[in-house]
């Protein structure tokens, strides 16, 4: 780990306010300005809006030209496939997916080429590449656009998985994606597109493997990803009052997964909490739970709690919806039982 | 689909290609494999081997018209095309027989040897697994401006998968420089090409996407050779890539396990006949290149470098379990 990976000086004096898309669009910038070697490509991401359905990639084209921000036709197989055959060679593309949804048309080269050329050559090949897709819901696009398959990747050996919940650790991360000589599969949020949070004026990046504890607290350590971060915060606001503290911890990365933070953190409060929008069954939440128990069992005084998605196609209607997500409620609720022991 | 097969006019005159060469890489191709056989019939070997034995004229033919910067990926026959394109015997076969000095450590086998220093994408267990490397190589190509094209070798059971479509579509699109090769010999697995493919000759399709597409014989080294160069060097230019179908056969069947009930014998010696390799040889002989003591004597010193790659592969030690977890990241 080198020193420009410190963690981003969040709370310096320069930082300003933007939003978590605007924040991904300068890693983007500069990242393709530090190497010729990056290019983008995927559906929609030069032309529409001026770049990307969420404005990810606003404004690249008019910089770097179509021939290192490629739209594409709709091919999700062979955005993947192409990038990893660009990136075997010598390029470093940045691949979106629009949807993670889609991402079922594209698993082949992400799963058997992308995470296995490295292994197969016997070390003789590197796939430095990263496949950005949104994922998530909250906005109402219904089954087929707004799930949370981040488990599906973090199964597969040769992968790496990133998933930021703010701003500033979207573009760090993203740079350190970028840079790094594996797949990395980058899933961000379309509901956190539009959180704005402070982010570094200076140049920084934020390493794989790193966890961000969020908020400090003893009685209950409660593991987010993505949305699942900014309602631990509140749901934590919540039980303070009441005297109960929560530690927020942000993984950043399921794979490489910062294990030592999360366990030192459950030694200190003795219970955990894992919580994301995924399904709850085979959801990366039982991984986690699965390795603060092989590790720091004596440590749990209450069994840990899955604060997932309903194991249900994500529903359309506002109010179904609400139901099948975990919500800030269910973290009050799950973290009072722990305390209580009422489990 | 009979043997009958389309064969170019234009056959090129003696000279335009190395004979000599291009029937040293041939030989080899068959001997290395027909002691891959060899050594999965006698458990010495792993999982299956999938023989390129009747289809030499295709990998050499088309490699003979690459530059060695150029591209190559490959399928589950992969042996005859890493061997053309200049892979190493020695280290091959000790990757078939899973040791610490083949290709990939011992970690891939058979159907995993690339030679990524010779611009060797590997082959892949996945049909069509190739197609994506290769485009995505060639847009490499294109934006470091390097002037090299790539290579796609896939079979005929290929031809059904939707990544052709995808990747075919993108590269015409956006004029890549991939030539995509179709070794078309006729069975996916037990699969008859002329039933599973539809519409006729698969080149046809070529002409959906406005690119070109020519069919050859397969069979025939200066008739591959001819139609690859005419192509490689189109999408060199900038024009874009093509579809070449190479109407070939394996003799032996997809891998060492066939049970091979679904072809006749005597459709397998209708295509003997026109072993691609006695053809370079009489071709040879026509041409005044070599004569048949010359063409003994290569044939010699290529079954020596196949013996030597056994015994060095024999020799060489098994993997040490301490190398199981690493190469899974860079």
């Amino acid at each position: 780990m080198t020193a420009v990976e410190a963690a981003p000086p969040v709370a310096a004096p320069q930082t300003r306010e933007i939003t978590y898309a605007e924040a991904l669009n300068e890693a983007l910038r500069e990242e393709m300005r530090r190497d010729p070697n990056v290019f983008v490509m995927g559906e929609d991401v030069a032309v529409w809006g001026g770049g990307g359905i969420f404005g990810v990639t606003k404004a690249l084209v008019e910089e770097f030209g179509t021939e290192r921000v490629r739209d594409t036709p709709i091919s999700e197989e062979a955005i993947a496939a192409v990038a990893v055959g660009a990136a075997a060679t010598g390029s470093r593309p940045v691949a979106e997916i629009m949807y993670v949804d889609f991402i079922g048309l594209a698993m082949e080269p992400i799963v058997n080429q992308a995470a296995k050329l490295r292994y197969m050559f016997g070390g003789k090949a590197k796939v430095p590449m990263v496949i950005r897709a949104q994922e998530g819901a909250g906005r109402g696009n219904a089954a087929q656009h707004s799930q949370s398959l981040e488990a599906w990747f973090c199964h597969i050996p040769g992968l790496k998985v990133v998933t930021p919940s703010t701003p500033a650790d979207a573009k760090g991360l993203l740079k350190s994606a970028i840079r790094d000589d594996n797949p990395v599969i980058f899933l961000e949020h379309k509901v956190l597109y539009f959180s704005k949070g402070p982010v570094p004026q200076e140049e920084y990046t934020v390493p794989l493997g790193v966890a961000d504890v969020k908020r400090v607290g003893q009685h209950v350590t409660v593991v987010g990803v993505h949305t699942m971060v900014g309602k631990a915060l509140k749901a934590a606001e919540q039980l303070a009052e009441e005297g109960i503290e929560l530690e927020v911890i942000d993984p950043r990365t399921l794979v490489p997964l910062d294990e030592e933070t999360i366990v030192e953190s459950v030694k200190k409060t003795g219970r955990l909490i894992v919580s994301h929008e995924a399904y709850t069954r085979g959801g990366y939440g039982a991984e986690i739970i699965a390795r603060v128990v092989d590790t720091a069992f004596d440590y749990l005084d209450a069994p840990p709690i899955r604060v997932c998605a309903r194991n249900v196609p994500v529903p359309y209607s506002a109010v179904l919806e609400t139901a099948a997500l975990p919500q800030v409620e269910d973290l009050v609720a799950a973290a009072r039982a722990l305390v209580r022991n009422e489990r | 689909m009979t043997a009958e097969v389309q064969t170019r006019a234009d056959v090129p005159a003696a000279g335009a290609l190395d004979i000599r060469e291009a029937l040293r890489l041939m030989m080899t191709i068959r001997l290395f494999d027909e002691q891959a056989l060899s050594l999965y019939r006698a458990g010495e070997m792993r999982g299956t081997t999938h023989p390129y034995i009747g289809m030499e004229a295709v990998g050499v033919g088309v490699m003979l018209a690459l530059r060695p910067n150029d591209y190559v990926t490959s399928t589950h026959r992969g042996h005859g095309h890493t061997i053309a394109k200049g892979g190493d015997p020695k280290r091959m076969m000790a990757e078939l027989l899973g040791r610490a000095t083949g290709y990939s450590g011992g970690k891939g086998g058979s159907m995993h040897i690339a030679d990524m220093d010779k611009h060797m994408l590997g082959a892949n267990g996945i049909v069509g697994g190739g197609m994506g490397l290769a485009t995505g190589a060639a847009l490499t190509a294109r934006l470091q401006k390097t002037g090299a094209i790539a290579v796609c070798f896939f079979g005929d059971g290929a031809l059904e998968q939707g990544i052709l479509h995808e990747t075919t579509n993108l590269a015409a699109i956006w004029k890549l420089p991939v030539l995509y090769v179709c070794e078309n010999n006729q069975y996916a697995m037990s699969t008859r090409s002329d039933w599973s493919v539809a519409g006729g000759d698969p080149a046809r399709r070529a002409a959906g996407y406005g690119i070109p597409g020519v069919t050859v014989d397969g069979m025939d080294l200066f008739g591959v050779n001819a139609a690859a160069t005419e192509l490689i060097e189109r999408a060199r230019r900038g024009d874009g890539p093509a579809y070449l179908v190479c109407n070939t056969y394996r003799y032996h069947g997809h891998h060492a396990g066939d049970p091979l009930n679904y072809r006749e014998k005597e459709e397998v010696e209708r295509w003997r006949l026109q072993d691609p390799i006695e053809r370079v040889k009489a071709a040879a002989t026509e041409r005044g290149v070599m004569g048949p003591s010359e063409i003994a004597s290569l044939e010699a010193q290529v079954t020596a470098e196949i013996q030597a790659a056994v015994e060095f592969a024999k020799s060489s030690p098994e993997p040490s379990v301490d190398q199981l977890m690493t190469d899974i990241y860079a």
